[in-house]
């Protein structure tokens, strides 16, 4: 059958393909290059922006896209102060990004954190913890956050904390019950054995078998993360100009809809498609990590 | 369902609603002198000294503390500076606008995301369960404040069909109740699918199958019933997220809720307004939660015969 080879060859091929597609639904390929490519662009911001994000060009307010009549020194237009739409997106979603990236972490590490006291102490320290997390998941996180800036005032350190505690809870009711189970298990009960001390086992031994399910939990708390930033700064009341943020953005460019719609739509739409995409990407790899979850 | 179940919950319920009011007083006195947010640092001392007496300030902190929880329980959620009038009175006002703009959400997305979840469940991984699964998505990842805005854009200033703002005709509820109801159809369709899903891989299923009863009967007296059970909690959960889209909802569309009322509050930073916001839903939603937990025991006749006979639990 020396033929054979030569033909089953390209054959394979496809079956190949469908197995990788299969693995990796285009779909997810796409929303990946998505969160790639934003990645790329808020690292590179100060590279590839045209303008900085404040210089204005009062002569040339309020000017379309190009592909709808536009200058091409301002690919996507200017806003009512001349600024460069292409430019101010960009730094928006650097800062979107940053601030989401800052806000998600604080929550896993301070979530993560309780859940594992929770499960050390057990008795009355892990009840009021767990009442704090039912107390907390009762209320719309947003409702707290517009009234702890109310109360002292708005700051970017501020924004950023309170974006931070929300979704703590999520991590530290799974953090509870992972620990408290893999504490029971051989791998645990073992290096306990050996002497290692609470803390060794926690963080040497423990933390790296449940990190795939926190990180999990981590890409599907990230949207909405920027869905609260940009929610609060659409509003007013989270980034505050002149720094920007595609939900600061959006806010000022509601004002020009009937003479420049493309201000609002175009950061909305940045928006909409970084949260589709991680959401996508999140579903997926829970999906991979965890099997009985699927369809869910 | 008996009397240890149901006092444990409202245990619960309580404590989290003094957990709140205690967070609103002591976030209150943190944020600094309220005398002196209302008459600047120039004031004289006896003007100064004539407001605090007026307003218990003088009073030591933990007197303080339980006439403000007696207040609140009475009703009183104190005086809004920038209105000058009492914040019970202007969240009465706010209150229907609100409560209009969120049921109608809710049953629109009722009506649209269970149906879609039950003909997702009943094709599973078919072209239409792809669909809808796909719209489910696309749903809850689209922005409130963005989904509003493409709509005005596209309804009031292109096609002219609908007014951007405001509250009056059934024309000024559609946008606001389309935006804040389209999110919460999403996340339904795919909980009533999950929901469904489970149901039907359930051995009583397959005895059905068995003993030859119609598909259609199946659907309709087997699944459904028992896949509507966890649905009642979802919806108490749902609850929160339509106070918390309300918010943007409302000022995208200038509804004359409590939402926007919260929004201009904490632009003017009149404390009174947001403390009695915060208090507000937080009663409803610990009501609401309280309510479901109880629902679910009385609907759910397992759950009942399991809580009256703890040994088979």
């Amino acid at each position: 059958m020396s033929i054979a080879s030569p033909l089953t060859e390209p054959a394979a091929a496809p079956g190949r393909a469908r197995r990788f597609l299969r693995r990796y639904p285009p779909l997810v390929l796409l929303a990946a290059l998505f969160i790639i490519l934003t990645l790329l662009i808020s690292a590179a911001a100060d590279w590839i922006a045209p303008y900085h994000y404040t210089t204005q060009d009062l002569s040339n307010r309020l000017l379309p896209p190009v592909f709808l009549g536009g200058l091409a020194q301002y690919p996507l237009g200017t806003d009512e102060l001349g600024r460069d739409i292409l430019s101010r997106l960009i730094y928006a979603t650097r800062f979107s990004v940053i601030i989401a990236i800052l806000g998600t972490s604080i929550g896993a590490v301070l979530g993560t954190l309780i859940g594992f006291i929770a499960a050390h102490f057990r008795g009355w320290v892990e009840e009021t913890l767990m009442m704090l997390v039912d107390a907390q998941a009762s209320m719309p996180f947003m409702l707290l956050a517009l009234a702890v800036l109310a109360f002292f005032g708005n700051s970017l350190v501020l924004f950023i904390v309170v974006l931070g505690i929300n979704g703590w809870e999520n991590y530290a009711r799974l953090t509870r019950g992972m620990v408290l189970s893999a504490s029971s298990q051989g791998y645990a009960v073992a290096v306990h054995a050996l002497g290692a001390t609470p803390a060794r086992i926690y963080t040497r031994h423990i933390l790296p078998n449940i990190l795939s399910v926190l990180i999990v939990q981590f890409t599907l708390n990230f949207p909405a993360t920027i869905l609260l930033e940009t929610s609060m700064s659409f509003l007013g009341l989270g980034i505050q100009p002149p720094l920007t943020s595609l939900g600061q953005m959006l806010g000022s460019g509601r004002s020009h809809l009937l003479l420049a719609w493309w201000i609002a739509v175009l950061p909305g739409t940045m928006i909409f498609l970084s949260t589709l995409s991680i959401s996508m990407f999140g579903d997926w790899l829970r999906d991979r990590l965890d099997p009985t979850l699927r369809n869910r | 369902m008996n009397a240890r179940f149901v006092l444990t919950k409202l245990f619960r319920a309580l404590v989290t609603l003094w957990l709140v009011v205690t967070f609103a007083f002591v976030i209150l006195h943190a944020s600094g002198d309220p005398i002196e947010i209302l008459l600047g640092d120039q004031a004289e001392q006896e003007v100064i000294d004539h407001y605090k007496q007026l307003y218990g300030l003088d009073r030591p902190m933990h007197e303080q503390y339980f006439r403000y929880v007696a207040g609140v329980a009475q009703g009183d959620l104190g005086f809004s500076l920038s209105d000058q009038r009492p914040v019970t009175e202007l969240l009465a006002e706010a209150i229907p606008a609100t409560l209009e703009l969120g049921l109608t959400a809710l049953a629109i997305s009722m009506l649209i995301g269970i149906p879609l979840g039950i003909v997702a469940a009943l094709n599973r991984n078919k072209a239409i369960d792809r669909f809808v699964m796909t719209f489910a998505v696309l749903g809850f990842s689209i922005p409130n404040f963005f989904l509003g805005i493409l709509m005005i854009l596209l309804f009031s200033l292109w096609l002219r069909w609908l007014p951007t703002s405001g509250m009056g005709t059934w024309q000024h509820l559609v946008m606001p109740a389309l935006t804040l109801g389209t999110a919460a159809a999403g996340s339904l369709a795919r909980f009533t699918r999950s929901s469904m899903l489970e149901v039907m891989s359930k051995l009583y299923m397959r005895t059905a199958v068995a003993k030859g009863v119609p598909r259609g009967r199946r659907i309709r007296w087997h699944a459904l019933p028992n896949a509507a059970i966890p649905l009642v909690t979802v919806l108490g959960f749902r609850l929160g997220d339509l106070v918390a889209g309300s918010i943007v909802t409302e000022t995208v569309f200038a509804w004359p809720g409590v939402g926007r009322a919260l929004v201009s509050a904490v632009s003017a930073r009149d404390l009174a307004v947001v403390q009695g916001v915060l208090l507000m839903t937080a009663f409803t939603m610990v009501i609401a939660n309280l309510l479901v937990d109880l629902a679910y025991g009385w609907i759910d006749p397992r759950i009942r015969a399991a809580k009256s006979r703890p040994s088979e639990a």
